[in-house]
Formats: structure tokens, C-alpha cells, sequence
């Protein structure tokens, strides 16, 4: 243990992972979310993980009611949460004991002393003091009294004890600025805007912070503290955003790009709710949200507005998209644009609510009765988020076509830096609605076909309102062109492949090869693995070995050279959180040797686990 | 910035129109003494109203026989899909404040299969007008039971009878707090063209229950209430501010039959009218108040109805209120969060995305 006197120069790293874990009812998401803040303003790249429970408050001090919020910081650009993390925050010992064995040998462990208690520590399981054993050999552990402190700063301003006793988060995120040099300033301010008008909260919130901040000074912890320069990022303006709120002002430009207000019928579902939430505060731009009675009125109303003109869009997860499949169908056959957004989680059913998976590739691409193919693309971080919800609003409008796009917990709530656009650089997509006939009947009357196609397939939008258009639209099958009512085997057939190949031939960006275009071995993503995977590849050529990297956004069509990009790798391995659903659909299709690499866990692959695998399918000849 | 797109029908003054007008190209195809037919009819032939405009009309249905009604009319239309047709007219009627827009529904579409979405746009009150017919029977599927079958009924699925309980749809709407509700019967031309006129006016959801007689699977089904000999007993004329009387009148004229509140159950009853014993005077009678803001007695005469073979049937608008419709509300919403700034879009844009906190990288 240093003295002051003698206190070695502040060691600086280049990153660092900091996993704060506590009860629900300790606000460690909100603590992780503030430091998080603090980390983007001190100039770091970062990227988050929250983690939470199903339950809104789990029992007390229960394994199951842990909550933790991991966050990497870094002096470079960095795509992922990190691996294991360096420090561990534990606000009891649940949350020691749930987080204990992804910490690195050698980590942090900051430890709220006062509630290592003999009732804590049965409701833990443990049937020991961890604090007292050998448990904690391995690490370096810091014993704060949060509770206590931060009781003894809230006396004077006569905060009640147990009102102080909330505040502790604060002392936990004090010090942890402390150890991280953040600035001090933007968490105080944020404490006054977010408990404005509750005075005696805002003292004591203070209060907490501020002591930890001077316990990490005062408690001989200097050995303890490091620096994390500030990243080289590109110049420009940043915010730190999360994917379901990139997403939701994705839909927001949409809007604006396309000339259309924007309907969005949704029906709560985690992890997707907050995508709701965010539009229904941004009536000013046209938005209108409506919350359904059901996932099927959700969607349905989103149809209805489409016929009516709007840009529809549904926002669910996997148990509302099997809800939502027939009407998804019947959009397919309408031929209306729809955008149909799934924030994917642990299945099957209710699974795993509040954590992240990706297994409802072959729902979205296959999941509808009949043969009914549409679009369908996915976003791979959070900033992405914002660009593909536009993305998929276009190819919607355009197309005529309802559109899945695909995110997931993970995306949808962890968060990264975002260099912001110029919105005047956004590429506008205004609709042109049909305003008159467009046939010439067998006794020459001027007459409206509601499906005569243009050049890109596409049928034409005739809104109600339009004089002269009326016309009837339906589930059953359309003649071609006249759009009338069908039973004709021949139509069906043909109709069947017009669908088909309306869909196939929407141009797509090709494939781009990152890393060694020599290399032997190729991992192909999609989604939200490009962070662990990108980071992956990084190290494994930092090491001076080869290795490429291609990711998919769009998944249908997929890019054209895809299958010319696949063949010159003599192996492909497809990481997926999934059992195997894209490793599937590219050995369909292109007849290549892709090999799976999964993982259903619950939670986002990291770089060292996807390192490992590339690095042995590399052969170990360094 | 948005509603610039939307179409300029709906200016100037309406063109006339007849009723060929409002007939669609395609051949009509319910079997023939279909009651589908005869609310076609009644529909075509009041659309031609003064003020209102082919191409501002939208019919909306989803699964079934009656659902087939959009292609008939020359209108704007979709066919949907089983039981969601009301969520879909919700979508349209929020989107388009300028729009007509009409649910054509069955049994099985709107109580069995789509009864969720139903309930919740009669809470809403979102802007259209649902007709629901109602033959008791599963027809395009060929004559199952359906919600509003009565128990014990033999049907393909059911060779034992039935052991459902059916609903009564006007109870169900007024239970959802539905702000109009009424029953017509299918052959009843004026009385079905009048009580429509109404439910089109109205503004909110509107529910119109139709009788109407599937020959095919259900043949005969209200008769009682169709039958000439049987009818004036069979049918409970409601009329707004007038006390409900029915019954094959007395020699005098008088009315026989009449609805009373029922002390006993703080329901509604049938009494017999008249200066005998036993019988009430007609200014006993109950009046029928379908402005009455609370929804209990519409609630108990809609009792009236026969759960199982149909004697008995109150007919007429049961209930016609003002309230807050969803759709107005939703616009009114937007209307003002839009006032609230006056800058251009994309700097509105651009102000949201820099509106959290942010900092820069020079």
C-alpha cells in the first residue's frame, strides 16, 4: 500500500472494463449508464452491456435479482463491451457472486462492505464471508462502506437514513470517477436535472457522489487509480446512443427523407418498448404512435395507415413477430410498404425477455405462410441502428414491400459513440403516389389497375382520397395488372414468381471484404456480432496472422458477389447467436463448406471467445 | 410538411352520384337469398347522399361471406384478413381524418376470431362505422357453430349440439362502452337504410348488428321476427323518446305489449298493457333514452334478446352518445406538439439528434 508521499505516477492504460452489479433496486443501471456519460465526455471510445433481470424487482439480494451494467473504455476505437471485465463494482454479495467468475485473474473487486451480512450472505448461498476467505485471493479487493458512508454525508442535510441509504449508487459511481479521472462536473449536473424540484434527493445524491469521489482520495487507493487517454476519433460532433434509440430517430429521418408522416403501431414488449416510448415523444415530427390492444391490431393498424398513405411501422420481438406473421403475409400480398422492426431476444416464447439472442433469421426470412419472400435486413451496432431504420423505410417505400428489419437486445441497449450525420447529407426518398389512370379498358375507357408495375416491379400507392382510383385490394389472389380476384391456377403461378422476383432483383450493396482478401479462413456475420467479430479479426492480424471478414446487412436479397466472395475462402466460419441459422441459408444457397460457430447464452459473443476459435481453425503455428 | 401529399379529393362541391356509382365491375357471388344482397342494396342505394365522395370512402372487411362486401363497391377497400379488419379501419381512420371509413364484418369475424380488436375500438371510439352481420352460423367454412349460435345447436362440428354459450353482440358493445349501438334485420329496407344513415353520421365507432338469414346453413333463423303473423310480437321497436311498446295491437289500437323496469331484478321486463290486471298503464312504460349517458338500461333491454332460438328481439339504436373519439384526440395531439416550433424540418431533425448530450472532436 502506497502513502501519499510516495505515490507512484498514475498508471495509464489503454482500456479498461468496469461491471458494476447490484440489486435491481440499486440503480446500477443508472449508475453505469452516468459514468458511461462521463466516460464519452472525458473523450474515451466506449461501448456498454447492460444486464438485467426479467423481473422488475426480483427478490432482495437473490442471484436472480442481480443487475449489472458493463462498460468498456478505451484510449482507441474499440466495437465491443469488452471481455472479461478489470473491476467489478458489487453492491452485495449476490451480485459478488453472480459477476465474481467473469472478472479477470488479477481484476478489481469494489465491494460494499456493509452489506456482506450473515442474512446477505445466506440469501447469496454463501455460506461464508467471501470478504474473509481465500475467495478472493486472486484480486484486489477494496472494501468500501458505501452504505455507511454515504449515510454519514447525508446527516447533516437531514436526509432520513434510509432515504440516504438510496443514495449509495452514487458513492460507487463517485469513486469510480475517482479511479477514472472522469470529470466531475456532468454527473452533477445530470443529478439536478433528473431529480429537479426534489431538493433534499439532489443533496443527498450529491452528497454520495462526492463522498466516494473523496474516499478514493482519502482511503490510500492511489495504487488503484488509472488514466485512459482521451480516443483519436474523427472530427465531428458525437453523442452516445443506444440502438433502440437510434433506430427510433432512424424512423424519425425516414420520415423526413420520404415526405411521409409515420404511423407506428406497437403493442409492449421487451426489449423493444423503449423504441415506443422514444417515438411517442416526437409528435412535432408527424409521429403518430399508437399502443394496440395486441401484437396483431399493432401491426395491422400499421397496414391501415400504409394503405392510407403513411410510412407504417410495428416494433416487436420474436413473440410478437409469430403474431404478427399473417398480417406480415398479407402485406406481402397487398404490396404495400411496411416496416416491420424485431428487437430479438432468448426464445423460444418468453425465454430469456431482457437478453440478447439472434435466432429468428429463418422467421423473418421464411416465417410466413405460403410463398411470401420480402426484404430483409439487420443492423450491427447501435449507431447502425439509425442508418438501417432508414434503409428499411426506403427499400419499404420504393419496393412497395413490407421490410423486416432485425436488431436485438444486445444493439437495442448497449450503447457506443455516434459521429452525428449532417442531416442535409441523408439522401431524401420522396413517394410519388398515383394520381391517374394508367389503363385503357377493351372499349377504350380511361381506367386505374391497381397492380401494373414499373420499372422496378413496383405496383402503384393509390391513397383513398385519390379521385378515380378506387379500387379493392385483398388477401386473395390478384390477377396481374388488374389486381382483380383470381382463382386461375396459371396467375397463381405467375403471380407467385412476380413476387419472387420483384424482391430478388432490389439492388444491394455488394459484399466488402475487410481484412485479408488472401486469407484462407473467412468469418461471415450479420447483426450485432460485427463488434466482436471486427475486434477479433483486429487482434488476430495485430498478431500477424490473416483473416477476412464479411458482414451482412442485407440479408434479401443478399449482395450480389456474395457467392463469388464466399468461394475464394477456402473456409468460412459463421458466428451467430443461434444454433445456426445463416450458416444454413449460405450453404443453401452458394453450396460452400460454411461452418457454424454459436452461441445462445444470452449474452453477445466477445472478441477473445471468437479469437479463439479463429485463431485454432488457423492452426497454431506461430 | 407531410400532409401536402395527400390527394385534393374532397374540395369543392360533391358531383351527384346514383347508385351505379357505388357498384363495383365484379359479379356479386353470395348464393342466392343471400341477406347479404339486401344490405348491399340498402348501402348502394344510400351512398348517394349528398356530400359524400366515392373516393373518400373506404370499406374495410376481413374473413368470411360477408366479408367479400369491399369488392362490390366501387369504393376504396381491402379485403383483410380473419377478425383484424378493426384494427386495419384504425389505422386508416388515425392516419386520415378525412376519410369514411366502414368495417364489414360477420359473427365469427368480429366476436370469435377478431372480439379482441372489436371491444377495443368500441372503447376507442376511433372514427368508423362497423356493420356486423349476424347469421348465427359459420358460413364459408360450411356451417359450423358460431359465437352467436345458440347452445345446443347441431351443427357439422357440434352432431351433439352445441355446448357454447353465445354472445350477444349489443350487450358486448354497450359492455365496451361503445357510444352507438344498434340492431337491424336485413329485409327490413327502411328501418336498415334509416338506422345505417344514422351509424354513418355518427361520429366515433358505430356499431350496427344486422340480422341476417343464411339460407344455406342457418335457413330461418328469424323468422319469428320476420314472419308476419309472428313479428309484432317477435320485434321490440326501440324509438328515442318514445316508451317501448310492441305487440299485435288491441282493437283500440292500443299497444298490448310493453317494456318496464323491473323492481324485482333492477333490470327491465315485458309487461302486458293495458287496464286489466296484471297489465300497466303506457305511461308506466319505460322510455327509450338513447342519449342516456349511462349505458345500464340500453344494458338490460339488450337482455331482452333470446339467447337461444331468436322469439324475441329488441330492434332499433339501442345507444347514441357523444364522446371523445381516439382519432381526433391522436391528431389534436400531434396538431400541437407540431405547433410547438416553427423551425424547418430537417432542422428540427438535426435538433433532436444533437439534443442529448454531445460533444466534439476537433
Amino acid at each position: 500500500m502506497s502513502t501519499p508521499d510516495t505515490a507512484p505516477e498514475t498508471v495509464q492504460v489503454p482500456e479498461v472494463t468496469v461491471l458494476f452489479a447490484g440489486d435491481s433496486g440499486d440503480g446500477m443501471q443508472l449508475t453505469g449508464s452516468q459514468f458511461t456519460l462521463a466516460t464519452a465526455l472525458a473523450r474515451n471510445d466506449l461501448a456498454t452491456l447492460p444486464d438485467f433481470p426479467a423481473e422488475i424487482r426480483a427478490p432482495a439480494g437473490t442471484l436472480a435479482g442481480v443487475s449489472a451494467f458493463q462498460v468498456h473504455i478505451s484510449d482507441h476505437d474499440i466495437f465491443t463491451p469488452g471481455d472479461a471485465p478489470h473491476v467489478l463494482v458489487a453492491m452485495n454479495p449476490a451480485a459478488l457472486r453472480a459477476e465474481l467468475a467473469t472478472l479477470v485473474d488479477g481484476g478489481t473487486v469494489i465491494v460494499n462492505a456493509d452489506t456482506f451480512v450473515e442474512r446477505n450472505l445466506a440469501k447469496a448461498g454463501y455460506d461464508h464471508d467471501p470478504l474473509e476467505g481465500d475467495d478472493l485471493d486472486a484480486y484486489r479487493l477494496i472494501r468500501a462502506p458505501m452504505t455507511s458512508l454515504t449515510k454519514e454525508a447525508c446527516k447533516e442535510l437531514g436526509v432520513k437514513p434510509r432515504d440516504a441509504e438510496r443514495s449509495k449508487n452514487f458513492f460507487a459511481l463517485g469513486l469510480l470517477s475517482w479511479m477514472y479521472s472522469r470529470p466531475i462536473e456532468p454527473t452533477i449536473e445530470w443529478i439536478e436535472a433528473k431529480f429537479k424540484g426534489r431538493d433534499l434527493i439532489i443533496a443527498a445524491n450529491k452528497a454520495a457522489f462526492n463522498a466516494g469521489h473523496a474516499y478514493g482520495e482519502t482511503a490510500e487507493l492511489s495504487d488503484h487509480q488509472v488514466i485512459v487517454r482521451p480516443a483519436e476519433m474523427p472530427a465531428g460532433t458525437y453523442t452516445n446512443i443506444n440502438g433502440n434509440t437510434a433506430l427510433a430517430w432512424g424512423l424519425v429521418a425516414a420520415g423526413q427523407l420520404s415526405g411521409l408522416p409515420i404511423f407506428l403501431g406497437s403493442y409492449p414488449i421487451t426489449p423493444a418498448s423503449d423504441i415506443l416510448h422514444e417515438l411517442s415523444r416526437h409528435k412535432e415530427f408527424g409521429v403518430t404512435t399508437f399502443q394496440a390492444e395486441d401484437e396483431i391490431a399493432a401491426v395491422g393498424s400499421a397496414l391501415g395507415a400504409a394503405y392510407g398513405g403513411h410510412l407504417g411501422v410495428t416494433t416487436t420481438s420474436g413473440p410478437g413477430m409469430a403474431l404478427k406473421a399473417e398480417t406480415i403475409g398479407l402485406a406481402v400480398s397487398l404490396e404495400l410498404p411496411l416496416v416491420i422492426v424485431n428487437i430479438q431476444r432468448g426464445g423460444p416464447s418468453t425465454g430469456l425477455p431482457t437478453k440478447t439472442e439472434a435466432a429468428d433469421l429463418m422467421m423473418a426470412m421464411y416465417g410466413r405462410h405460403g410463398e411470401s419472400p420480402m426484404p430483409v435486413i439487420a443492423a450491427k451496432t447501435p449507431a447502425d441502428c439509425f442508418d438501417q431504420a432508414i434503409e428499411a423505410a426506403r427499400i419499404a417505400t420504393q419496393y412497395r414491400t413490407p421490410v423486416i428489419l432485425l436488431s436485438d437486445g444486445y444493439l437495442g441497449n448497449s450503447s457506443e459513440p455516434w459521429l452525428l450525420p449532417d442531416v442535409d447529407d441523408l439522401e431524401p426518398f420522396p413517394v410519388e403516389f398515383a394520381s391517374g389512370f394508367n389503363q385503357v379498358d377493351e372499349e377504350g375507357n380511361e381506367i386505374f389497375w391497381p397492380y401494373l408495375r414499373d420499372e422496378k416491379m413496383a405496383r402503384p400507392w393509390a391513397i383513398p382520397g385519390t379521385p378515380d382510383l378506387m379500387h379493392r385490394i385483398g388477401g386473395l389472389e390478384k390477377e396481374d395488372g388488374s389486381g382483380n380476384v383470381s382463382y386461375d391456377g396459371a396467375n397463381h403461378a405467375h403471380m407467385i414468381a412476380v413476387r419472387a422476383e420483384r424482391i430478388a432483383r432490389i439492388p444491394v450493396p455488394d459484399a466488402e471484404v475487410c481484412g485479408d482478401s488472401d486469407a484462407d479462413v473467412l468469418v461471415v456475420g450479420w447483426g450485432s456480432t460485427w463488434g466482436a467479430i471486427a475486434a477479433a479479426v483486429r487482434r488476430i492480424r495485430n498478431g500477424g496472422r490473416k483473416v477476412a471478414h464479411v458482414h451482412l446487412t442485407h440479408l434479401n436479397p443478399m449482395p450480389a458477389n456474395l457467392g463469388e466472395v464466399l468461394s475464394g475462402f477456402s473456409t468460412v466460419l459463421v458466428p451467430e447467436m443461434n444454433l445456426g441459422q445463416l450458416v444454413r441459408i449460405l450453404r443453401d444457397e452458394y453450396l460452400v463448406d460454411a461452418r457454424p460457430v454459436n452461441k445462445v447464452t444470452g449474452q453477445p459473443f466477445t472478441p477473445a471467445e471468437l479469437q479463439q476459435v479463429i485463431l485454432s481453425e488457423l492452426g497454431d503455428d506461430t | 410538411m407531410t400532409d401536402t401529399l395527400l390527394p385534393e379529393g374532397g374540395s369543392g362541391d360533391v358531383p351527384p352520384t346514383t347508385r351505379a356509382d357505388w357498384q363495383s365491375d365484379q359479379e356479386v357471388r353470395w348464393c342466392p337469398g343471400c341477406g347479404d344482397y339486401s344490405i348491399l342494396t340498402a348501402l348502394q342505394l344510400l351512398m348517394p347522399d349528398p356530400g359524400v365522395r366515392r373516393e373518400k370512402t373506404v370499406f374495410v372487411s376481413g374473413i368470411g361471406c360477408a366479408a367479400r362486401f369491399p369488392y362490390y363497391m366501387d369504393t376504396y377497400g381491402m379485403h383483410s384478413i380473419h377478425g383484424r379488419a378493426p384494427s386495419i379501419a384504425t389505422g386508416i381512420a388515425t392516419a386520415r381524418e378525412d376519410l369514411s371509413v366502414w368495417v364489414v364484418t360477420g359473427d365469427g369475424d368480429a366476436l370469435s376470431i377478431g372480439g379482441n380488436h372489436l371491444i377495443h375500438a368500441l372503447r376507442r371510439n376511433v372514427n368508423m362505422t362497423i356493420l356486423l352481420f349476424n347469421n348465427r352460423i359459420y358460413g364459408l367454412t360450411k356451417g359450423q357453430y358460431s359465437p352467436t349460435s345458440e347452445a345446443g345447436k347441431v351443427t357439422k362440428s357440434t352432431p351433439m349440439g352445441s355446448v357454447d354459450h353465445p354472445f350477444n353482440p349489443v350487450s358486448l358493445a354497450l359492455g365496451a362502452e361503445a357510444s352507438f349501438v344498434a340492431r337491424t334485420i336485413d329485409s327490413d329496407r327502411k328501418h336498415l337504410t334509416e338506422v345505417l344513415a344514422a351509424a354513418a353520421a355518427h361520429r366515433g365507432t358505430s356499431l350496427v348488428e344486422i340480422y341476417q338469414n343464411c339460407p344455406i346453413f342457418n335457413d330461418g333463423a328469424f323468422d319469428a321476427i320476420k314472419d308476419r303473423d309472428t313479428k309484432a310480437d317477435a320485434i321490440i321497436p326501440l324509438v328515442h323518446g318514445e316508451p317501448i311498446t310492441f305487440g299485435v295491437p288491441a282493437e283500440d289500437g292500443r299497444a298490448t305489449k310493453g317494456v318496464a323496469h323491473d323492481p324485482a331484478t333492477g333490470g327491465v321486463r315485458v309487461v302486458e298493457v293495458g287496464d286489466g290486471e296484471g297489465r300497466l298503464a303506457e305511461s308506466e312504460l319505460l322510455v327509450h333514452d338513447a342519449h342516456n349517458p349511462d349505458p345500464s338500461v340500453a344494458f338490460a333491454i339488450s337482455r331482452l334478446t333470446d339467447a337461444g332460438y331468436l322469439h324475441t328481439s329488441p330492434i332499433g339504436i339501442f345507444r347514441q352518445v357523444e364522446r371523445a373519439t381516439y382519432d381526433d384526440e391522436a391528431r389534436a395531439q400531434l396538431a400541437t406538439a407540431g405547433a410547438s416550433s416553427d423551425a424547418d424540418p430537417a432542422e428540427r431533425l438535426s435538433a433532436l439528434i444533437t439534443g442529448a448530450d454531445t460533444w466534439t472532436v476537433v
